[in-house]
């Protein structure tokens, strides 16, 4: 268990003179799931951008999977197994869901270039097995997602990144819009991703949610990263005395 | 884990329902305003004394001049609805069938006419008597790179759509004033009149509407043109090249009016700049009638030819009615509003469910 994932050493962004992020020293472990936790502008998106390639760093390195990495950008990310599940979800709202899933590496029958023909059935074979897979259940495949509730939706973003991840998944704030048992059956997805052993950063204002599902929390305040907690060594006060920063002003390099 | 995303499923249950294809409507509206001429037709002999109680639809030859009506603006309303569903509009067809038939025609002139040389000559002889497929050919490229050119500067400028193809408008049609100084230029050759005689149009209308409709349906191109309509962040962070898919639903837009260009003056064996005036207003409408909504991501070829087929009829019908092409022009504008407004309506009628 001691393979490490994800590394960074002296991540750091700037936009102009203002620093989102400050030498972030930070690691991941396989099949470790780590909280990132921080106020509105503590730079927790900020260092998830630097990670998945949409923003390009000002300093610092990333090592992903062994290797040291450079991503051009998200798309580049998601081909070396990084899958993000974003705020806004990048679902298209008027496809179904197998074209969801699969949208942008879809399933051809035949090569005819912008023309080639889709492989339907396979792709909903496929959709049908993911869903299965990750416990997610849609009525019907073959409705547009614009049909579909907030924690449907969610769900389907969800497996799309279960599906196609094979070493990393990040989601920023992934149940922030729902409601009470949309939330819980997201939950459960996340459980059964650690039980499947898929790594994962989770973005997170819900220190319940945080506590209940990970094994990490790491708390970032003004662009650093002030505390990294096993979750059975702290607690919730501690967890908002570093987030407040009562307690980390000090705050060094953690690895 | 199964119990409890079983618990979320009853949340969705109203939804659960397969989803009524927005064609159904189009279709049934087809079929009330059709029937409604039916019955005015029954009826007629109440208010005009002159003309006998006849059907509107138990007649062969209505049917297909009714087709026959639209099959011109149908094929560039097949191009305008893709462009439509990538969130776009298309406001150069009219005009890049006026430039395209004006430079198709000049490669499909005859040189000798009852044994004098063509008094409407663009070319020297070199260029007169060509085989049919190569002003064909010419028709189809001139499109597609009109179209191309919009497809450019909307992808690359992030100029609106809006705004490119009314520059497009602008041009094209000076472009077909410029190329014979305004002359016509007449006198094809037997060959090239192939493409607008008889049923030929219909034929190259439905084919077309088929191709792009299978297209749409079962391939890459389709999904990607959906997918930039309903969201192009969603595809863009898929990894869909947007730019170059932008230019390509735009040179086929552009490529399916110098169809029309081709067709239109094969049928009428001559080419004036004038022609296609508002052809993109009606290609517009067609789709729109017929359930493609301008704000992207929805609507289907099915629906465009449903909607060509409500335009057809209610020109005929109104013609059979007797009643004045102005009115004819006054309902149609209205008719366009309504079918926005319904467009409107399911839309917020969605936003409140979800």
């Amino acid at each position: 268990m001691s393979d490490i994932i994800l590394e960074t050493r002296g991540l750091t962004k700037r936009y102009g003179g203002v620093h989102a992020l400050e030498d972030a020293n930070f690691t991941l472990q396989a099949g470790e799931h780590i909280a990132v936790v921080g106020d509105n502008g503590a730079g927790k998106s900020t260092f998830v951008r630097q990670i998945t390639g949409v923003e390009q760093r000002t300093a610092g390195k990333v090592w992903f999977d062994g290797n040291e990495v450079d991503f051009a950008g998200p798309i580049e990310a998601r081909e070396h197994g990084i899958e993000t599940v974003f705020q806004n979800l990048a679902l298209a709202d008027d496809l179904d869901v197998p074209s969801n899933l699969f949208l942008g590496r879809e399933l051809i029958r035949f090569n005819l270039g912008p023309f080639s023909i889709l492989d339907r059935k396979a792709m909903r074979e496929r959709t049908q097995d993911a869903l299965t897979r990750t416990a997610v259940k849609i009525p019907n495949l073959s409705n547009t997602i614009r049909h579909m509730s907030g924690g449907q939706r969610q769900c389907v973003a969800i497996a799309r990144a279960a599906s196609f991840a094979s070493k990393l998944i990040i989601m920023d704030e992934p149940t922030a819009a729902l409601g009470v048992q949309e939330t819980a059956q997201v939950e459960n997805i996340i459980r059964g991703l650690k039980d499947r052993g898929i790594p994962l950063i989770l973005i997170s204002h819900n220190l319940r949610q945080v506590f209940d599902l990970v094994d990490r929390i790491v708390v970032f305040r003004r662009g650093r990263i002030v505390a990294s907690l096993r979750r059975d060594e702290t607690d919730g006060n501690d967890v908002v005395a570093y987030i407040t920063g009562v307690k980390g002003a000090e705050a060094g390099a953690y690895a | 884990m199964a119990e409890l995303s079983g618990t979320a499923a009853p949340a969705a249950g109203p939804r659960r329902r397969r989803q009524w294809p927005a064609e159904i409507n189009v279709l049934i509206g087809l079929v009330v305003i059709a029937l409604i001429f039916e019955v005015l037709g029954w009826l007629q002999p109440m208010w005009r004394s002159d003309i006998a109680a006849q059907s509107f639809l138990w007649n062969s030859q209505r049917l297909s001049i009714i087709i026959g009506q639209v099959a011109i603006t149908g094929i560039i309303a097949v191009g305008v609805t893709q462009v439509i569903i990538t969130g776009g509009i298309d406001l150069s067809s009219g005009s890049v069938v006026g430039a395209t038939a004006m430079i198709a025609m000049s490669f499909a002139q005859v040189a000798m006419v009852n044994g004098n040389p063509n008094p409407k000559a663009i070319f020297g002889p070199e260029l007169m008597d060509l085989p049919a497929i190569v002003p064909a050919l010419v028709a189809v490229a001139c499109g597609a790179i009109a179209g191309m050119i919009n497809g450019a500067l909307i992808a690359y400028t992030q100029i609106p759509p809006f705004i490119a193809t009314l520059g497009m408008m602008v041009t094209a049609r000076g472009v077909a004033n410029w190329y014979s100084h305004g002359n016509p230029i007449s006198f094809p050759t037997q060959a090239y009149t192939v493409f607008g005689s008889g049923l030929h149009p219909v034929l190259i209308f439905v084919a077309l509407a088929v191709l792009f409709h299978l297209a749409l349906r079962f391939t890459l191109y389709g999904t990607r043109t959906y997918a930039i309509g309903s969201n192009p962040e969603a595809a863009r962070i898929s990894g869909i090249k947007v730019e170059r898919h932008l230019m390509l639903v735009y040179s086929i837009a552009g490529a399916l009016a110098g169809v029309a260009a081709l067709v239109l003056t094969s049928k009428n064996l001559t080419a004036q700049a004038g022609m296609g005036v508002m052809y993109e207003l009606d290609a517009i409408a067609m789709a729109v009638i017929g359930g493609v909504s301008l704000s992207g991501g929805r609507g289907s070829i099915v629906g465009t030819v449903l909607g060509a087929l409500i335009f057809g009829v209610i020109t005929s019908g109104f013609t059979f009615l007797g009643i004045d092409a102005y009115y004819q022009q006054i309902i149609k504008g209205a008719i366009i509003v309504v079918a926005v407004i319904a467009d409107v309506a399911r839309q917020k009628r969605r936003a409140r469910q979800a």
